[in-house]
């Protein structure tokens, strides 16, 4: 009973709040009504038992790609420009047919749930690494990600390296007219370059040209 | 209706899967917005993964869910530099303007 009440109240919540985030005509209220649903489905994560990967969808999601997209969201500037969803003409074209295809996508879905109702012997349980007994959540998917999937992890600790890397490589500007200090310049400098002694005449003065 | 069962997951799935599809089809503001439907759609794939795997009692599923989220954040990472270095040559990131590759 408490399951299905929680249930129903945060997947309420997290229907509604990703239909906002595309039809808000503000932004930084879309980025604001996604981290609204990745938390709730973090909760519900760990209220069917999944207490790891539900905290760690927090901190990934809410932590760092929803505060990244709020950063660039406030650092371009978009809020200037006029949003308009069903307003232009131009526009307007587009929604039958996205409505059209994502209900179509919609029912297809429904359809491979509904087939499953008819064949239950499709899903059998399959006790290959199951979670392991009396122990956590957590515990089980370390004992099972370090040891079989191990080389997949270290994969995907590739994939964000190169991901950093390109996002640096991207957005990397060399800015001209900024004064920097170039140690290799510094440092190769000699004393036949930067110090000069002249013999001074009498009434003449020194002509420095540089 | 009270016993929430793996359908009910699936089903939260399937409307979360195709409120990206259509927000990535109606959307008429920046990129961005696109972006955030990219991670509706990834969201409502973990769900998937993560209802099987404690419905069948197999621990993979958690364990991809895991690779998927990796998968999310560096996309997420690459297209927003992506979308930075856009804005900064052409000054928009409004999608109707950005038509440069249809000549």
């Amino acid at each position: 009973m408490a399951h299905a009440i929680f249930f129903y109240v945060f997947s309420t919540i997290a229907i509604v709040s990703a239909i906002m985030v595309t039809a808000s005509k503000n932004t930084v209220h879309s980025v604001f009504f996604l981290i609204l649903d990745f938390i709730s489905v973090s909760c519900l994560f760990i209220m069917i038992g999944a207490e790891f990967l539900g905290m760690i969808m927090l901190i990934v999601y809410v932590g760092a790609v929803a505060v990244l997209f709020l950063f660039v969201v406030m650092m371009l500037n978009v809020a200037q420009q006029k949003n308009q969803w069903f307003l232009s003409s131009q526009s307007s074209r587009h929604i039958p047919i996205g409505l059209i295809i994502g209900t179509i996508i919609f029912f297809e879905l429904i359809i491979v749930v509904g087939g499953w109702k008819y064949k239950p012997e499709l899903f059998e349980k399959t006790n290959s690494t199951s979670s392991f007994e009396g122990i956590s959540n957590t515990h089980s998917l370390g004992q099972v990600l370090y040891t079989d999937y191990i080389h997949i992890f270290q994969i995907s600790g590739m994939v964000l390296l190169v991901a950093m890397i390109g996002a640096i490589v991207l957005t990397f500007r060399q800015r001209v007219g900024v004064k920097k200090q170039s140690y290799i310049k510094q440092i190769s400098r000699e004393r036949s370059e930067g110090v000069e002694v002249l013999e001074v005449q009498s009434n003449k003065g020194v002509k420095i040209d540089d | 209706m009270i016993d929430i069962g793996l359908g009910h997951y699936l089903t939260l799935g399937a409307i979360i899967f195709s409120i990206g599809i259509i927000g990535i089809f109606l959307n008429r503001k920046n990129i961005i917005v696109i972006l955030m439907s990219i991670e509706l759609i990834l969201l409502s794939v973990n769900i998937n993964l993560v209802a099987f795997s404690i419905y069948l009692g197999d621990l993979t599923g958690q364990v991809f869910t895991l690779f998927i989220l990796t998968v999310a954040a560096a996309e997420a990472a690459i297209g927003l530099a992506i979308i930075v270095v856009y804005f900064r040559n052409s000054g928009t990131i409004r999608v109707e303007e950005i038509d440069k590759l249809k000549g």
